[in-house]
């Protein structure tokens, strides 16, 4: 509970209408969209500048109150619900795009700026913001840069943190600092900025980010192609890579999706095939066209039952349907989706799809499996009922043993999730204990009070867990 | 009390099957105008199952947050559960509506509105009877030049502005029959649904639905036991009034064994549509319901079926359209009036930036909540302008009073108005076909 004169100085700081504790606003800041997490906090703080930031967690700093600094609330880890109560500090009111630069190829933005709203604003001038998280209609940079995230482009263009250039963040002691600029090369120091990317609101408050741009590419074309079997869906994947040919989008769908999609849409899949790759590219015409025949024909050497190429916008349309059907058609089996992100290097799939499907069938749950093939990002998603716990408990223990599955393939927990309250536990297993100690040292040298969103990252001791012994 | 209302209200299945993407948000239009999480759908639900867990109790700011919400729908096309969140907010303001104490003068028009008048069309002409006579006796510019007037909120001496000539006779008193035949080769029987609000401002669309259709080779009947559809009581909580309503409407038009059932709001529309989920827990109207529901079609479906399409006479002027929320969102009719304007020749059809966003009409909602009304609008009249059409579009009666108000509010009038879909095309009819 914050005493009322703390909330007094507060409001004082960002106005009576920006700092609620009435119950209907702790309720609607008390989960993000991560299934079976939620936390109440005892306040909800609105700011609108990076001084009024700077102002509360001064604030927040002398009377030890946590703050979890939230953007959209559109992450699938926990990373903003309030575990340790305290102040929720929502940056939706700092959504300004500060500047883009076309001489500099970067645009300055607050954090609470949504994702789409950049690429819009981008793509109008010729420009590309490469990152498209799967829920970039109503993430915001400030949340994509905390839990560098990824997208169905990550193979060709990479990952938020391969554009972040430059930040500005308040720190828990209070002060404001800079790192990067409109830099392409910069070696001065430690390069905070990167470690900042990622680092899940645990150790500054993010209020201003410069962005690399790079020129927008002016074609795209998209195809289709199915597999009877998924180890020659993998090898088409790898081959593809092999022959040099680096696609903007490489997805995969399994049987158990294909078979829900078409059950949800009707738009003609087969489902008796095993597996389907969507592959697109992008660039200039001449090379994307000489790149779309090739990247047939591997799929065609790697006995691909069928292939559609995508003609006009309509049919690329089409082909794109089956990917962007698969949450929503996933989502209506059951009542809660669990969707994860182990990930492997690509040429782990067929065997990482094979464990997925083994330890699915072995605790009796219904796991689908759909992602980005390209990058070896795969999304298990397991349909439930957060209200049988039984049940739960099962899905718990299958995707225990699908991270170690992933681990033991040489891939990690978590691809572009984030760790937050979820992957805790299992951080340990990725990272080490030396790493886990070196993590919270820099930790510690931030917020040495643990105020900045306590619980994420690192699992309680109650919470850790036995690395499971799979030799 | 409110919280244990709520709990026997509430589909639980329903709100367990929200994941809260939040995916809805970027589609509400009280999220987009607050930025505040409980303002949008994912929060509202959030709250009601925060409720039927026990886990809050339902005060007064859970009930504002729950009347600030238009009911547009709009989070339904894009949520990826398919989670009916136009039933979960009506269970809810049923909820409220059970419990909750009116004052006095609300609890009078309430149940002069939702008990006394709408259910019965003859009083609504009656009324309609007595707003034309202030309208045409001279009284309307006395009463204005006298500023009477402005006692009225901001929000209703708007709407007295633009409120359209009232008509005291019925619709087959116009018409002079029951059954209209259709031109040419008979198609199809259909069942006209005329209204209640539309039938008395706006008769003159009805009256144009009918020659459309009958152009189209429609027969139709106007079967004369219709009542109101029951939509503002079900989004108002009175969803037991609207079940009655429901009922008498199905009879009605089983007893003029029609092909098809045909609205021209999208308001009415939707819960037309939906009469078998009204009547779900009704197993004696089950099936009824059901028949019903799968018959109701808007005359922009029906207009658009016919293999040769009509053909009109050039209109040289600039059009575009406001959607109706519950003809998108309800419905899922998009295409087809878009499609009807494209085929009037000489017309150019300007795409309206957001003509899929609530205009703040929303029923009553612009009279309860001016402020985000107002709001609202002022953003739609803004995209309006810039499209520098002659004629804005729409398809509910409700749209087209809160679209002919922000033309006035914008200083438009002189370059555009606002006309119903069925009265441009009533328009353009040929000649020689009437």
């Amino acid at each position: 509970m914050l005493s009322d004169a703390i909330k007094a100085e507060l409001r004082a700081i960002v106005g009576e209408k920006n700092c609620l504790d009435r119950q209907e606003a702790l309720v609607a800041y008390s989960y993000d969209a991560t299934p079976m997490q939620q936390a109440l906090p005892d306040a909800v703080v609105m700011p609108a500048s990076t001084a009024e930031v700077q102002k509360v967690v001064q604030v927040a700093a002398r009377h030890q109150i946590p703050i979890v600094t939230r953007g959209a609330g559109s992450n699938l880890c926990g990373g903003t619900v309030p575990v340790g109560g305290g102040i929720v500090m929502s940056l939706h009111r700092m959504n300004q795009i500060v500047e883009i630069d076309e001489q500099n190829l970067t645009i300055t933005v607050q954090p609470g700026v949504r994702t789409v709203d950049i690429h819009q604003a981008v793509e109008a001038k010729g420009l590309f913001y490469p990152p498209d998280p799967g829920s970039m209609v109503i993430s915001t940079i400030g949340g994509n840069i905390a839990l560098n995230s990824g997208g169905l482009r990550g193979l060709k263009y990479g990952t938020t943190k391969d554009y972040v250039l430059g930040l500005e963040a308040v720190l828990p002691n209070g002060e404001v600092i800079r790192t990067g600029g409109k830099l392409m090369k910069d070696v001065a120091g430690y390069d905070l900025t990167k470690l900042w990317v990622g680092s899940e609101g645990t150790l500054a408050i993010i209020t201003e980010a410069i962005l690399k741009l790079i020129p927008k590419p002016t074609t795209q074309r998209v195809m289709l192609a199915m597999y009877a079997d998924m180890e020659q869906a993998a090898r088409s994947v790898s081959d593809i890579i092999a022959n040099r040919i680096i696609p903007g989008t490489l997805e995969f769908l399994d049987q158990g999706t294909i078979r829900v999609v078409e059950d949800f849409k009707q738009i003609g899949l087969p489902t008796d095939v095993a597996a389907i790759l969507l592959i697109g590219q992008d660039g200039e015409a001449q090379i994307v066209d000489r790149d779309m025949e090739r990247i047939a024909e591997i799929c065609q050497k790697n006995q691909a039952v069928q292939i559609k190429v995508a003609k006009t916008d309509e049919e690329a349309d089409e082909v794109m349907t089956a990917r962007r059907s698969a949450l929503a058609a996933l989502s209506r089996m059951r009542p809660t989706t669990i969707l994860e992100d182990a990930t492997v290097p690509r040429a782990q799939i067929a065997p990482m799809v094979a464990a997925i499907q083994e330890i699915t069938d072995r605790f009796g749950l219904n796991i689908c499996t759909f992602g980005h093939a390209g990058d070896g990002n795969l999304h298990p998603t397991c349909m439930t009922d957060a209200r049988d716990h039984e049940e739960i408990e099962r899905v718990e223990q299958a995707f225990e043993e699908i991270f170690a599955a992933a681990i033991d393939l040489g891939g990690t927990i978590t691809g572009e999730h984030g760790v937050g309250i979820v992957k805790a536990p299992y951080l340990e297993w990725k990272v080490g204990a030396a790493g886990m100690e070196v993590m919270k040292g820099i930790k510690r040298a931030f917020d040495p009070h643990n105020l900045l969103n306590p619980g994420k990252m690192f699992a309680k001791e109650s919470r850790n867990r036995v690395v499971v012994n799979r030799a | 009390m409110l919280k244990e209302a709520l709990q026997k209200n509430l589909d639980y299945e329903e709100l367990a099957n929200c994941m809260r993407c939040g995916f809805c948000q970027p589609a509400c239009p009280t999220f987009r105008e607050t930025g505040y999480e409980a303002a949008s759908p994912r929060g509202r639900i959030a709250l009601m199952k925060a409720v039927a867990d026990g886990v809050m109790e339902p005060d007064q700011d859970f009930v504002d947050q729950m009347n600030l919400c238009l009911g547009c729908r709009a989070c339904e096309p894009v949520c990826p559960a398919g989670v009916p969140y136009g039933q979960l907010i009506e269970q809810t303001r049923e909820a409220i509506e059970q419990v909750q104490e009116h004052p006095w003068y609300v609890r009078l028009v309430r149940k002069t509105a939702f008990t006394h008048l709408f259910p019965h069309q003859r009083r609504l002409n009656l009324l309609g009877g007595l707003l034309g006579f202030y309208q045409r006796s001279g009284l309307q510019t006395a009463v204005r030049k006298l500023g009477v007037l402005n006692i009225l909120p901001k929000q209703m001496r708007e709407m007295e502005a633009i409120m359209p000539d009232a008509s005291a006779k019925s619709l087959t008193d116009r018409l002079g029959a029951t059954v209209i035949p259709a031109v040419g080769e008979r198609k199809r029987r259909v069942g006209m649904f005329h209204g209640c609000i539309m039938d008395v401002l706006f008769q003159d669309t009805n009256i144009n639905t009918v020659r459309l259709l009958a152009e189209a080779g429609c027969e139709v009947v106007i079967a004369p036991d219709q009542v109101c559809c029951g939509a503002l009581h079900a989004h108002s909580g009175e969803r037991e009034a609207a079940k009655s309503l429901a009922r008498k409407n199905i009879a009605a038009f089983q007893e003029a064994e029609v092909d098809l059932i045909i609205s021209n709001a999208g308001g009415c529309g939707a819960l037309l549509q939906e009469y078998d989920h009204l009547l779900h827990d009704d197993p004696e109207w089950q099936e009824q319901a059901k028949w019903f529901a799968a018959r109701v079609k808007d005359v922009s479906e029906v207009l658009t079926m016919s293999a040769e399409p009509q053909a009109w006479d050039p209109l040289p002027q600039r059009v575009t359209y406001q959607s109706s929320c519950h003809l998108r969102n309800g419905m899922k009719v998009t295409k087809e009036p878009v499609n009807l304007l494209q085929s009037i020749p000489g017309a150019t059809y300007v795409p309206l930036k957001e003509g899929d966003r609530c205009c703040g009409s929303a029923g009553i909602y612009n009279l309860v909540q001016p402020e985000m009304a107002g709001s609202l609008l002022d953003e739609k009249m803004g995209h309006v302008a810039a499209t520098q059409a002659d004629i804005l579009v729409t398809s509910n009666p409700g749209c087209l009073l809160q679209m002919k108000a922000g033309i006035k509010r914008a200083g438009l009038e002189d370059r555009m108005e606002a006309v119903h879909l069925v009265d441009l095309l009533a328009r353009v009819q040929k000649k020689e076909a009437n």
